[in-house]
């Protein structure tokens, strides 16, 4: 067994955790306090001294996007983003389940770097228990003089306001959220302008994922280079990876960027189910191009996997056995696309539907010999051109299991049906 | 989101309800100072109305425009946009069933089909006792715990289809077995309420 690197996980096992006394004993708020001791520009300067890239996908660097926001137009707002809906991950719930304080910490840590008095956390409505866990502890840091008016002491005052979102994926996209967040429905906004300067109300605004947020104060108590210890140069520090599917031990993991896959499947999650081989894998969710056993040597981080021919995404391994069916897996991918799509621009509201039309009818028996090519043909009209990310994330599993699995296509359509006892 | 290619079931006339309670409304005043711009609390008020008539009724929506100056239209537009406001009376326990490709994989379909041939209930229809209604959802973000069963929002994990049906068994003796996480599901009216965070600080 692969041993991890606990840093955004570390309070994973320890009693009580998810209260303010077992995070205050645990070191909890202290890299907070030392935050208020710094000014706003100095924080930013160490958190893009450390490299820490987004974790909600894009991994852009989060230093940079605080110093884009505009010093002398105030209102400005932190939005966290812990909406969580991408196929395969499970690592922000977790966070907020077990360690909702350290996702506060770096909000107040985040908020006061931008000069932001408030901040939102916008929760997946499904998350009931992680929403509670959250709410809960919102009240305790405001009972411990953490939020509210003088923040730990402070001249600073940040009040934090959990908004639950109502299923839709799409409001995961920053500015589907910050729609939603304005009580409208969560359709994607044009960009630019970025939210960094027109965002909540038009106004200067960070959104930022709740594993991004809660790597946070570790940076700013032990320093970038304690930071960069781990990683690659381009992709530091650790990351929680998200190991689900024909998997012996499914579960969060947490290892340093750059790490093998072949290490995180095999050695955290004990290798794929009852010794089978395994066929395919996502790195980063379903909206990342699938990749096969010839990529279990590419590193978890940004730079490897993109040259693998995937994305790292949100880090989330989904694993496919051998005896896995890629159509089905694809259609079933499809079918999620098709019902999230937002309607709002026509390649990807046409498209998604067209394409798990496609797909249903190659897994039940009556694909066409010119199927594969359709199939290739409506990915292209999608990809690059939708209004936001969605549609290219949409068409990943299509285009990606074609690629490697044309075989498999072309049996269900000759055999008149699904190949796969499973 | 688009309907087309989900099903589309002709179903019972959705109920009238009445006025809202004194209660609830001032609730959503509270909600409406919350944020910079009223309208922020659509979603929480949608939820309030949820948790008052069962699902998000037509009268309700109404007094909703009302007090954000909009109109029915646009509150129809955004609440139909989101799948956990319902358009009808949902049973007792809403059980949401994940069927994405980690918990297929793991028998989540089956566990589906299993839970509908039980109940005698189609997708999103309640049983006759009013106690059940079943639903297919996407990744429920908890694919370490495939398959993953939802009773009004609380996950139970690594079901089979055995556990399923004992679970729907016990719901219906009024037994409310522990969840993987957290506490017992409450019944549906109590949930929506919390989930308005009408009740957090600030
Ligand atoms: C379709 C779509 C869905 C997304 N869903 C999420 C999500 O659930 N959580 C998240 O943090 N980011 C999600 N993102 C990425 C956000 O748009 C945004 O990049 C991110 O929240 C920024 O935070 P970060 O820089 O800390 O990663 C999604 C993007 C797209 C295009
Ligand atoms: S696939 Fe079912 S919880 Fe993720």
């Amino acid at each position: 067994m692969t041993e991890q690197t606990p840093v955004v996980t570390g309070r994973f096992g320890a009693e009580s955790s998810d209260t303010y006394d077992g995070y205050t004993r645990t070191g909890g708020y202290e890299g907070l306090r030392a935050a208020l001791e710094m000014s706003p520009d100095q924080i930013i300067d160490m958190v893009k001294a450390a490299g820490l890239r987004g974790r909600g996908g894009a991994g852009f660097p989060t230093g940079v996007k605080w110093g884009f926001i505009p010093r002398e137009r105030k209102p400005t707002y932190l939005v966290c983003n812990a909406d969580e809906g991408e196929p395969g991950t499970f690592k922000d719930r977790e966070l907020m389940e077990r360690d909702p304080h350290q996702l506060i910490e770096g909000i107040a840590i985040a908020s006061y770097a931008i000069e932001a008095a408030q901040a939102y956390i916008y929760c997946r409505g499904e998350f009931a228990f992680a929403g509670r866990q959250l709410e809960r502890a919102i009240a305790e840091a405001y009972d411990q003089g953490i939020l509210g008016k003088r923040v730990a002491g402070s001249d600073y005052s940040l009040d934090v306001i959990l908004h639950r979102g109502a299923g839709a994926y799409i409001c995961g996209e920053e500015t589907a959220l910050l729609e939603s967040l304005e009580g409208k429905r969560g359709q994607p906004r044009l960009r630019p302008p970025f939210p960094a300067t027109n965002g909540l109300y038009d106004q200067p605004t960070v959104v930022n994922n709740v594993e991004t947020l809660s790597t946070v104060p570790h940076i700013i108590k032990n320093g970038a280079d304690w930071f960069k210890q781990w990683g690659t140069e381009k992709s530091p520090g650790t990351k929680m990876f998200c190991v689900s599917g024909d998997v012996e031990r499914p579960g969060n993991y947490e290892g340093p960027l750059g790490m093998p896959v072949r290490e995180v499947i095999d050695g955290f999650a004990g290798g794929v189910k009852g010794g089978k081989k395994l066929k395919a894998f996502t790195p980063g969710g379903s909206s990342t191009p699938l990749l096969t056993a010839a990529h279990l040597d590419a590193g978890m981080d940004f730079e490897s996997i993109a040259a693998a021919g995937s994305l790292l995404g949100t880090g989330a391994i989904i694993v496919l056995a051998e005896d896995a069916c890629m159509v089905r897996a694809t259609y079933r991918f499809m079918k999620f696309y098709e019902h999230e799509s937002c309607g709002k621009c026509t390649p990807c509201r046409e498209g998604c539907f067209w394409l798990s039309q496609v797909l249903h009818r190659i897994e039940n028996g009556s694909g066409r010999s010119e199927d594969m090519k359709l199939l290739t043909d409506v990915s292209n009209n999608i990809f690059g051109r939708s209004f936001c990310a969605f549609g290219d994330g949409a068409v990943s599993p299509v285009l990606s299991s074609v690629k490697y699995f044309a075989d498999e296509y072309t049996e269900h359509i000759a055999k008149k049906g699904c190949p796969f006892e499973r | 989101m688009t309907s087309r290619g989900t099903q589309v079931r002709v179903a019972s006339p959705v109920p009238a309800r009445p006025p809202l309670s004194v209660d609830t409304l001032a609730a959503m005043q509270k909600l409406m100072g919350r944020y910079p711009r009223p309208r922020s609390a659509l979603l929480p008020m949608l939820y309030l109305v949820q948790a008052e008539h069962g699902f998000v009724s037509r009268e309700g929506m109404k007094e909703v425009g009302k007090l954000l100056g909009l109109s029915a239209a646009e509150i129809a537009a955004v609440a139909t946009f989101y799948t956990m406001f319902k358009r009808r009376p949902c049973g007792t326990w809403l059980l949401s069933v994940c069927t994405n490709v980690s918990c297929d994989l793991a028998g989540g379909t089956k566990i589906y089909r299993r839970l509908k041939e039980a109940l005698g209930a189609e997708t999103e229809e309640t049983t006759a006792d009013g106690l059940f209604t079943v639903e297919e959802v996407e990744c429920l973000g908890a694919c370490d715990g495939a398959p993953v069963l939802q009773v009004n929002y609380e996950n139970y994990e690594h079901v089979t289809e055995d556990l399923a049906l004992s679970l729907i068994e016990s719901l219906r003796a009024g037994n409310v077995p522990q969840p993987t996480r957290g506490e017992r599901p409450k019944e549906s009216n109590a949930v929506s309420r919390r989930l308005s965070s009408v009740e957090a600080k600030p």
